[in-house]
């Protein structure tokens, strides 16, 4: 690098624009990418965005701190963006009421699978105590997942990796295999991804079917909830 | 579309306020969206503006995922030897919650109502 880049590299990454502008490209060319590929699930835009950043910010050497100085103004419409579900929530309030029954067994069953077979398997494997306790509320969303972990022993900046890594799994595994379950029911389909892969899975779920996107939001509330008092139950017996 | 996203940011204000007054174990955005349900359901509806605002925000839901997906870079080192047993937990854990919560969904919908969702969705 010449000085004159160099003294211009050096005054925009401390900047929070020029890690907001990679942000939000890395993000539009990943979501071109996913839809040129007729929207294939493998092709997930938040797994291609995060890839791409992370291989920026490797070869610059920039420390992820500095990143989110400027990516902090994206991370923060999460907030806004979960209360606008009620929007959504709102318009299909008589189908949502007529499936109460079939939501509450589907959440109680479903969130006691991801608690049980993720801490089952990762035993099985030697994942040790630390591990474990960060893996158990992997299905739900990163705050309060961060605050289950906590408690129990777990490291939060692990379980935050974990629930973000378990949200792009699902994203990317819900079609096919629904597909091969032959389940067709847009809201059962929403809902199994919203309680496996919360916010993840329920955007993933917007970007194919709004019906499908609406019980997957309401799956994610209801499972963050159920996961929050289930965990430390499931712990206080195994101790 | 500054009332839209005001009216946004109020209601996560207002949950955000009641989960630290409570200290229930949900995020507050989540009880914010619960409010603004509840303030729809009194209003009768989300007028004309919020609608398009709320869509916008939800179409690419995606994208506010990015920033703490690319804090994986700076934990990803702390997996090192239980990489392999933490990763065939969460893969296998999450196809087995999608696979039995969306089939218990369907079998108890099948025994409960008339299969609206494929109807209205397909």
């Amino acid at each position: 690098m010449t000085p004159a880049l160099r003294d211009i590299w050096v005054y925009l990454a401390a900047t929070p624009l020029l890690w907001l502008t990679a942000t939000l490209l890395a993000y539009w060319a990943a979501f071109r990418i996913h839809e040129r590929a007729g929207r294939a699930p493998l092709l997930n835009p938040v797994a291609l965005a995060v890839a791409a950043l992370v291989f920026v910010l490797s070869v610059s050497g920039t420390p992820y701190e500095t990143y989110f100085e400027g990516a902090q103004f994206v991370h923060f419409l999460l907030g806004p963006a979960i209360v606008a579900l009620a929007v959504p929530l709102y318009a299909h309030r008589r189908t949502i009421a007529a499936s109460v029954l079939p939501m509450a067994a589907a959440l109680v069953a479903g969130s006691v699978v991801a608690v049980l077979s993720a801490l089952a398997i990762a035993a099985l494997l030697g994942a040790s105590t630390e591990t474990l306790w960060s893996l158990a509320p992997k299905s739900v969303t990163a705050p309060v997942a961060m605050g289950i972990a906590e408690k129990l022993g777990g490291l939060p900046s692990l379980a935050a990796v974990l629930v973000i890594a378990t949200g792009i799994t699902g994203a990317m595994i819900a079609t096919p295999l629904l597909d091969a379950l032959r389940i067709r029911d847009w809201r059962a389909r929403g809902f199994g991804v919203g309680v496996a892969a919360h916010g993840i899975g329920t955007a993933r779920a917007f970007q194919v079917n709004e019906l499908a996107g609406t019980f997957a939001g309401i799956a994610m509330g209801l499972n963050a909830l159920l996961t929050a008092v289930l965990v430390p139950a499931v712990a206080a017996l195994l101790r | 579309m500054i009332g839209a996203l005001a009216t946004l940011l109020l209601f996560q204000l207002a949950g955000e306020t009641i989960v630290r007054l409570t200290g229930a174990p949900v995020p507050g955005p989540v009880v914010g969206m619960a409010l603004l349900v509840a303030a729809l359901a009194v209003r009768r509806g989300p007028g004309e503006i919020l609608p398009g605002v709320a869509n916008g925000l939800l179409q690419h839901l995606a994208l506010l995922f990015v920033p703490a997906g690319t804090g994986v870079m700076v934990h990803a080192a702390r997996l090192g030897e239980e990489a392999v047993a933490v990763i065939v937990a969460l893969v296998v854990s999450t196809a087995l919650t999608i696979a039995v919560a969306a089939s218990v969904f369907v079998l108890v919908a099948r025994a409960t109502d008339r299969g609206e969702g494929t109807e209205r969705g397909a």
